[in-house]
């Protein structure tokens, strides 16, 4: 049975094609230029200096607190430079650049060896210490996630192999190839949080994945494929609770509190590989396609040059508008191509010029497109009437707080109002404001204490 | 005989509720200090909400009850300030007039660009892109965050960049608290002299990514006779209480980023 979630869209499925098919290929570069601040969360800081010798798992980063993971070397070879580079963040990032010798020499790895002997207490830890933190997108760090609070309970986790973002194949390849991994990535989380039922959540337009996952679970106990039914934003984190558990995550709460945790495939995989041989994450699996000549599904290194990897796919094969990171919908435009890849993209698109282009928006015409598909269920057009005017409290009456930013909104609007962009925007000011008011609200107070 | 029958009940009617009304005046009446009234006419009437209250009233309010200062309100000046302070019968205190300056002069062809940006018209959305469509981190994004606040019409976008009328802005500060760069600063309107860049990057890099950028080179300091400039985290300072105004430090300064004064150009 397929299961789903209220609203949402059909982006183009079919934009998927061209590399659906193809298996995933390694590729690596000459140099790699691996950032600092990778997860949401405290930053990194770097541990070598120019000139240092730096061998594959290399911590070259030390993670700082408890939101925070360590930056291992991704390849092997010698430190060029250790400064600060633009990056698509507002402010400059830690970056270190390290020239590849090609003798692919791992450092000494501390395996924790198979899943079902493993002490449970050990497996989050070794998930900090190899640096993991979600690979759908977010880079939400993965340990803290998995570390519960004395009063949180969690009695489901669910992989999130949903891939609904258009284009997107990498996900899919991965289940397709490597979906011993996933499942084995997904018993060390339920043995560490001593859960006992996985479900894998799987769209439906990947009936090959999901063949291939019921194979790979097979004999596991309390470990379950999950049909879904193929609609955007179907991998939505809330969204797939409520499609699989029917629960609902409370505004502005986490899944936690309706005891779910959810994992995406690349994470899941990732955990397994750091478990199982204590290897710390250093490569993702990422599409690239759009206008490239061999769109494909790289094996990178993580920190490899955007450059580089449109070189391996062949080149642009059209004059290029707009280079995305991410998928389509919730991706993020580059500055340039001298930009390296962080831990959580999934996906490059190119846009040709004609495709880049920014349509002007008409005047909303009361069709209430945009309140079908809201998949949190609020009303679109209302808050874009707040946000146009700057009314920001109001916006936040409408709970504009609650959208997750998914397009889907801006995507069927026949008018083709800036619907997400500004509710991004309204975000971002509220945010800032907040804060401000703290700071305020803490500088009275501490004038308060000295008088 | 139905007439006067109409009339005298009408006629009674009327004469009770007027009885009621007036009672009710009487019993239920307010007072409400005429000072609040006068004070709401001397201020500004934006509801800007640079004073920190809810708008003109509820300052008005507060100065009456003592919680505000009569200077409290930007758009209203000085000349506001003593009015005010005459009606409450207290000293003016120091109000000098502020104004809202760009410290930037990174117009198109001047401040390398690294992407066009066609996106959301908002100078946050654009900043939260890597870093904004100008190559340099302290630059104008120039999509009018500021514009769209200012209640008094002092600001346009002329060139990429923000440009503040001094004679429309009244100095309530809303343009510096949207900033996402926080390049709009509150300068005393006197102060004619000023460096208008906020690079603190490195010479080198400053100069890479904008023609007129403090490089922090010290010719200015060098050339003022009053101490008046300090070159701090890249970029050169000028103290409002030391400078006399005289522009000698703008004639030399090799970025051409130093503001000079209307008079300094006329008396040379």
């Amino acid at each position: 049975m397929k299961v789903t979630f209220r609203g949402g869209v059909h982006p183009g499925h079919k934009s998927k094609k061209p590399t659906q098919a193809l298996a995933v290929r390694e590729y690596v570069s000459d140099t790699v230029k691996i950032i600092m601040n990778m997860n949401i969360g405290a930053p990194a800081v770097p541990c070598v200096k120019k000139g240092d010798q730096v061998k594959i798992g290399q911590v070259i980063g030390e993670a700082q607190g408890f939101m925070s993971v360590p930056v291992h070397a991704s390849v092997s070879g010698t430190v060029l430079s250790v400064d600060n580079i633009p990056y698509l963040s507002e402010n400059p990032v830690g970056c270190v650049t390290i020239q590849n010798d090609f003798q692919d020499d791992w450092v000494e790895l501390e395996p924790l060896g198979d899943v079902e002997h493993v002490d449970p207490s050990k497996i989050v830890p070794a998930i900090q210490k190899a640096g993991i933190c979600g690979m759908g997108g977010a880079c939400f760090p993965t340990h803290v996630k998995l570390t519960l609070k004395p009063d949180q309970k969690c009695d489901t986790i669910i992989v999130n192999g949903a891939e609904c973002e258009t284009h997107l194949t990498a996900d899919h390849r991965l289940m397709l190839e490597n979906g011993k991994r996933i499942v084995d990535g997904l018993r060390a989380v339920m043995r560490a949080l001593d859960v006992k039922n996985g479900v894998i959540a799987i769209e439906d337009n990947k009936k090959d994945a999901i063949q291939a996952m019921k194979q790979a679970c097979f004999g596991r106990q309390g470990v379950r494929v999950q049909p879904l039914m193929t609609k955007y934003p179907q991998g939505g984190e809330k969204q797939l609770i409520q499609a699989v558990t029917g629960r609902q995550v409370p505004s502005g709460g986490l899944p936690i509190q309706v005891h779910v945790v959810v994992l995406n495939v690349g994470t899941c995989a990732a955990i397994a590989d750091a478990v199982i041989d204590g290897k710390p994450l250093v490569s993702r699996i990422t599409t690239v396609t759009g206008a490239v000549r061999t769109p494909s599904n790289l094996r990178l290194r993580i920190g490899t040059l955007v450059e580089d990897i449109i070189g391996e796919c062949g080149g642009f094969s059209e004059d290029p508008g707009k280079v995305i990171f991410g998928g389509a919908m919730t991706g993020l435009p580059l500055p340039n191509t001298d930009v390296p890849i962080a831990k959580s993209t999934n996906g490059i698109v190119v846009f040709n010029k004609h495709d880049a282009v920014s349509v002007e928006e008409g005047p909303c015409i009361r069709c209430g497109k945009c309140v079908s598909v809201c998949p949190i269920g609020l009303n679109p057009f209302q808050i874009k009437a707040a946000t146009d005017v700057d009314l920001l409290d109001r916006a936040k009456d409408l709970h504009v707080m609650d959208c997750i930013l998914c397009g889907s909104c801006s995507f069927v609007c026949p008018s083709r109002r800036w619907l997400t962009a500004s509710f991004k925007n309204a975000k971002q000011k509220i945010t800032l404001q907040a804060k401000k008011e703290a700071a305020q609200r803490a500088a009275a107070n501490q004038g308060g204490e000295q008088k | 005989m139905i007439i006067l029958y109409a009339g005298l009940v009408l006629g009674g009617l009327g004469l009770i509720f007027g009885l009621v009304l007036s009672f009710a005046d009487k019993k239920f009446h307010v007072d409400v200090d005429e000072r609040v009234e006068k004070v709401r006419a001397c201020l500004g009437g934006a509801n800007c909400g640079a004073c920190g209250f809810a708008g003109c009233d509820a300052f008005a309010q507060a100065v009456v009850d003592g919680k505000a200062k009569p200077n409290g309100c930007a758009p209203a000046g000085a000349s506001g300030a003593e009015k005010i302070a005459s009606i409450m019968g207290v000293d003016a205190g120091n109000s000098e007039k502020m104004v809202a300056r760009v410290l930037c002069q990174g117009i198109r062809g001047i401040a390398k660009e690294r992407y066009v940006y066609d996106g959301y018209k908002s100078c946050m959305t654009a900043a939260g892109i890597a870093g904004g469509p100008k190559d340099c981190r302290f630059a104008c994004i120039g999509l009018g965050d500021c514009m769209d606040h200012c209640a008094f019409n002092a600001i346009s976008m002329k060139d990429g960049i923000a440009h503040i009328d001094e004679n429309l802005c009244t100095g309530c500060g809303q343009c510096a608290q949207v900033c996402p760069r926080s390049v709009i600063k509150l300068l005393p309107a006197s102060q004619k002299v000023r460096v208008q860049c906020r690079n603190s990057d490195t010479a080198r890099l400053a100069r890479e990514v904008c023609a007129k950028a403090c490089i922090g080179c010290g010719r200015c300091r060098k050339e003022c006779q009053y101490g008046a400039i300090t070159i701090e985290n890249g970029y050169a300072r000028i103290d409002p209480d030391k400078c006399q105004g005289c522009g000698a430090c703008a004639a030399v300064c090799p970025c051409h980023c130093i503001s000079a004064p209307d008079t300094v150009a006329e008396a040379s």
